[in-house]
């Protein structure tokens, strides 16, 4: 009975967070419109975008390899199962000892690897000028991330994400400038991870500046809608995991039983709905930067992640 | 163990550090002397802070003068400055901004390994901040090396000595005649320096100190 409750409660999170992702892209997008006045498309619009995407026939190129026509779901698995780990509503789990930041920065990993190969797979100049721009980011994306990851750990003792939220929901942690700094750095890696604006700006195709747009160039009917859909799930898994590490309010303990699942979904729901309106107003605000400033823009948040992680040192020292 | 007084004064020593790291990435003048502004508010604010969690009232004095000196009086003479040289807003760096952050990483690491191991027996809250304020001071130097413009050197300098005044604020504060005295010598510094910038300018029509390299007759 136990066993099936588990496993109720872990397939709820998992449909969740792919019932969620659009939405929250449709809403941010909407909020975006209204922020420059203008009425924007309904927040319903990304299902009906990947519904009609999956009505549409494939076009695939002559020499794609069978590794273009896999990726899509290769990329699309990664990023849902790394999505579906993310403490959303509620921590402890039944996968949450899978859980592990490290795994999540693995899986995203392995997905950007796919979609880079895809890129370069039917060896058009678009594909390859995206793949290399886009690995160029990761590289200074992931170690940034892994500070974080390394920060978080020092101060919660895990690199579990149900204990981590756990803790930071207790009143053990206080006031800390290294988690200031660990979380500025998370948003900065979020930000060129999700390719928003300072970093990339997914709704424009001029070659000068597209580095996501330019490896899916090639992609087309469900394959883009699986792409689009991983997309999406990326967005929601960013904002879960700032949600969960550092605003870990009202998150719902294992075993409490529905009453404070329900209001943990309530408040997760507040959460998402908070970043996704602060994110289009900070999109609306700064402009996109040059290719050539993102390494130092990276730089930055690899910079408080190691000043973070120095600086635990000194308020563990006694 | 961890106590809000604590955590506040470590937040507080803590946005030193990164102001100082600030001060190192930008490239323009005016937003250079704005981040320095910031420096010495955050600077007077944990000031202030010490002098509540101390219970030393003289400690508001220094935090006042922090304030009304570093914070307005000298970033705004420094704006009034920089326009009439009219210097181009650039700055000139002798080091690339990358390498400059990695050594100030490293400047930061060295000397919280440094004073952890010196003073294990302290007071955490000196400890703590003897460690930022040695960072602090080490960062202002790196700004002082790695800059060629002599206005951004002034800069370093200035942040320098904040990282002085924090470390004399940790140590269970400081006689307000030494503070005083500290803080007229600093303005008298500035003014100095001040002049010099003048005379600098009028002699080679610019800033930039390498130009005293020819004139010493070291070539490059």
């Amino acid at each position: 009975m136990v066993v099936m409750s588990d496993i109720l409660v872990q397939g709820v999170q998992m449909l969740l967070v792919l019932l969620l992702a659009p939405l929250l892209t449709g809403f941010v997008r909407k909020m975006k419109a209204r922020l420059v006045r203008r009425q924007g498309a309904s927040i319903f619009q990304p299902y009906r975008d990947l519904l009609r995407l999956l009505r549409k026939e494939v076009v695939l190129a002559d020499n794609a390899s069978w590794l273009f026509r896999v990726t899509p779901y290769v990329t699309f698995a990664a990023i849902w199962v790394a999505a579906a780990l993310v403490p959303t509503f509620a921590t402890g789990l039944l996968f949450n000892w899978t859980a592990d930041l490290i795994a999540i920065v693995a899986l995203l990993g392995s997905a950007r690897f796919f979609l880079a190969l895809a890129g370069m797979d039917v060896g058009t100049s678009f594909g390859g000028i995206g793949s290399s721009r886009e690995v160029m980011i990761a590289a200074l994306a992931e170690p940034a991330m892994l500070l974080f990851v390394f920060c978080i750990a020092l101060v919660a003792g895990s690199t579990q994400l149900s204990t981590v939220a756990n803790f930071m929901a207790s009143s053990y942690v206080g006031l800390r400038v290294s988690l200031g700094m660990a979380m500025i750095a998370l948003i900065m890696v979020a930000l060129a991870e999700n390719a928003r604006i300072p970093v990339d700006n997914p709704a424009t195709h001029l070659e000068l500046t597209m580095v996501h747009e330019a490896m899916v160039l090639e992609y087309s009917g469900r394959h883009l809608a699986m792409i689009e859909f991983g997309a999406f799930l990326k967005l929601l898994l960013y904002i879960s995991l700032i949600a969960c590490v550092f605003l870990p309010w009202k998150i719902a303990v294992f075993g409490t039983g529905p009453s404070s699942y329900a209001i943990g979904a309530v408040a997760y729901l507040v959460k998402l709905a908070a970043a996704g309106f602060f994110l289009a107003l900070f999109e609306t605000a700064t402009a996109k930067m040059r290719v050539f400033r993102i390494p130092q823009f990276l730089g930055a948040a690899l910079m408080l992640g190691l000043l973070g992680t120095l600086l635990l040192f000194v308020s563990k020292s006694f | 163990m961890h106590s809000l007084d604590f955590d506040i004064s470590h937040m507080l020593a803590g946005g030193l550090v990164l102001i100082s790291f600030m001060m190192l990435y930008q490239d323009r003048l005016y937003s250079l002397l704005n981040v320095f502004a910031l420096h010495a508010l955050v600077l007077a604010l944990s000031v202030a802070w010490q002098a509540f969690v101390q219970d030393a009232p003289h400690l508001y004095v220094t935090a006042a003068i922090a304030l009304v000196f570093k914070a307005i009086v000298i970033p705004v003479a420094l704006h009034r400055i920089v326009k009439q040289l009219g210097i181009h807003r650039d700055i000139e760096s002798a080091v690339g901004i990358g390498p400059t952050m990695l050594a100030g990483m490293g400047l930061v690491a060295l000397s919280m390994v440094l004073m952890l191991r010196v003073t294990p027996e302290a007071d955490p809250l000196a400890r703590e901040d003897l460690a930022f304020a040695l960072s602090v001071v080490l960062l202002g130097l790196l700004v002082m090396v790695t800059r060629r413009n002599a206005v951004s050197q002034v800069v370093g300098f200035m942040s320098l000595e904040n990282g002085l005044v924090l470390a004399a604020t940790g140590a269970k504060g400081m006689p307000l005649v030494v503070e005083i005295s500290v803080a007229f010598s600093i303005l008298i510094a500035f003014i100095v320096i001040g002049i010099f910038l003048f005379r600098i300018r009028e002699r080679f029509d610019s800033v930039d100190v390498s130009a005293l390299d020819d004139y010493r007759g070291e070539r490059r």
